[in-house]
């Protein structure tokens, strides 16, 4: 019995307030004012949607661990991020149980049959979005105007109208507010740079990734001939750069290597938004530079705790 | 009578070529979109697997080693061509909707390591055996796998609606993701069943090692060093 109380480990043995669960509460507090903006844009059923996401990705945490006898991690709260997040990059008029398929591959699929939280290769929520952007189309693609509430009015995203389809393009000022189509936890561009100040502030997340995201993609729109600053408001970019690229389990681990990360996720969505026949590339673009970081933190190693600078180092050897 | 029962048993279930060697993924994910074509597909690969097995037996002693897989290679390809033209004229709508999978049975890689693994050391009839139950699970698996893509994926099972009316199909089961979620979750529900019935997976062993023939070790199964003269 004793064996379960003592933890031997080897040095250095570091203590710190700083849990899984403080980190994913700390998240889903900065999440919360796009929450609120969403159901004041999209009505109450943003709320429900959310809601469902945030329970679904639980209950499936939880008999997952159940069924297979594993330790239960349900208490860490990242299963309500995933949620939460999914949701995020879901249309408000999206029927509920197509949300709950896309809360299975997310938790299931992606997260735990690779071995649970800090195992998987790409952000769960992300493919849960895109297995559903795949799967039913047009469901995902059914943008409602804000306001228009239950009865829904479809409308183009302002990506959609920037790449030729009909519509009237918002001000800036909507598109600061969120007061345009599109998923319904990425348009108030206002809440989602709150969270993302509190996330800095909080010291959980470096402000390298979004910073370098963001303005890869402001640069390469304006060498581009597209408005940087329409291009930045619009679509899920300001979502996806302070919550969704920032996942700790994939994002390289030292700062260059975040760089080049956030550059290589500029760059895609730039690619696919200006030449690709979608219209939004930002999913896309995360996932695929999810898949090389295990190669950014081999190119760009972390220094190991107490070892000595490089030079240093290597000076110690020809000693 | 009862040992051949045993091999045709033994390709089905205990070393399905698809489900537990791993053999012949190719195929497997490309046209098991519906039902009907991975049945399609099995069936043509099942005569040539028989055919192949049966020929190969019949020759092994007159192929020298060191021309076996040219040899071998020579009878699968006569084989495909003859199915192939048969279901070219028998069947045009499998071979429009099977397309480049048809031809590209020749290299199909259940068909080579049959006839390296067993057909060159077994007897005819065994080896005709070995042909079928290794046909049979390869079709077993793919009609499976097909089953399961087309009613998620397109609401039907055999072109008949099951599912199409009341939920929407998730058009990813069609596509190539599908098929790799539907491979991957079908092979780890096989193993879970093998492992409860106190079966392991079969080693492949020496005997399917490319570098037998130089190897010190050939015949032991260590691979642990460096063996190579």
């Amino acid at each position: 019995m004793l064996e379960k109380k003592l933890t031997v480990s080897s040095s250095p043995h570091l203590k710190s307030p700083v849990t899984t669960r403080s980190i994913m509460l700390d998240v889903v507090i900065a999440l919360m004012p796009a929450l609120v903006a969403s159901v004041m844009i999209f009505g109450v059923r943003s709320l429900l949607l959310t809601l469902c996401c945030a329970a679904a990705c639980v209950v499936f945490e939880y008999l997952y661990a159940l069924l297979l006898k594993k330790p239960q991690t349900v208490g860490d709260f990242s299963a309500v991020v995933t949620g939460v997040l999914l949701a995020f990059n879901l249309p408000v008029t999206l029927p509920l149980w197509m949300a709950i398929i896309g809360c299975f591959v997310a938790i299931v699929i992606v997260k735990q049959l690779f071995g649970g939280i800090g195992q998987n290769f790409v952000n769960p929520a992300l493919v849960g979005r895109i297995v559903l952007m795949i799967s039913f189309p047009a469901q995902m693609t059914y943008w409602v105007a804000p306001g228009s509430g239950a009865d829904a009015v479809s409308s183009a995203t302002p990506l959609a109208v920037l790449s030729g389809a009909e519509g009237t393009m918002p001000e800036l000022a909507e598109l600061l507010f969120g007061l345009r189509g599109g998923c319904l936890g990425e348009t108030c561009i206002l809440a989602l740079l709150l969270g993302g100040v509190y996330l800095v502030l909080r010291k959980v997340i470096s402000p390298v990734i979004p910073l370098c995201y963001l303005g890869t993609v402001a640069a390469l729109t304006a060498l581009g001939g597209a408005y940087p600053l329409y291009q930045l408001l619009s679509g899920g970019l300001v979502l996806g750069a302070i919550f969704m690229a920032t996942d700790y389990t994939t994002s390289p681990l030292t700062t260059k290597g975040r760089i080049v990360y956030a550059v290589g996720c500029g760059l895609i969505t730039c690619l696919i938004r200006l030449f690709g026949s979608m219209t939004e590339g930002v999913s896309f673009s995360i996932i695929l530079m999810n898949l090389v970081v295990p190669y950014l933190d081999k190119l760009f190693p972390s220094k190991p705790f107490g070892g000595k600078p490089k030079e240093k180092r290597e000076k110690g050897a020809a000693a | 009578m009862a040992k051949h029962w045993k091999t045709l048993l033994n390709g089905i279930i205990k070393e399905n070529p698809v489900l537990v060697l791993a053999l012949g993924t190719c195929p497997t994910l490309a046209v098991t979109t519906m039902a009907f074509n991975g049945l399609g597909m099995g069936l043509a690969a099942t005569l040539v697997l028989i055919g192949t097995n049966t020929m190969i037996s019949l020759l092994k002693n007159v192929i020298p080693s060191k021309v076996r897989i040219p040899a071998y290679i020579t009878i699968i390809a006569g084989m495909v061509t003859i199915v192939m033209l048969l279901v070219q004229g028998f069947l045009p709508d499998l071979n429009k909707q099977l397309g480049i999978f048809l031809p590209l049975i020749v290299v199909n890689c259940i068909i080579l390591a049959r006839a390296e693994m067993f057909a060159s050391k077994n007897t005819v009839l065994a080896s005709a055996f070995d042909g079928l139950g290794m046909g049979l699970g390869f079709t077993l698996a793919l009609v499976l796998m097909g089953s399961i893509r087309e009613l998620i994926g397109s609401g039907t099972i055999f072109g008949l609606t099951v599912t199409k009316d009341v939920i929407d199909p998730m058009i990813i089961f069609i596509l190539a993701p599908g098929g790799f979620f539907v491979f991957g979750i079908l092979i780890a529900i096989t193993n879970k069943v093998l492992a409860k019935r106190g079966k392991t997976r079969p080693e492949t062993g020496c005997a399917m090692c490319p570098s037998r023939e130089f190897c010190k070790n050939a015949g032991q199964g260590d691979c642990s060093e460096a063996n190579f003269q």
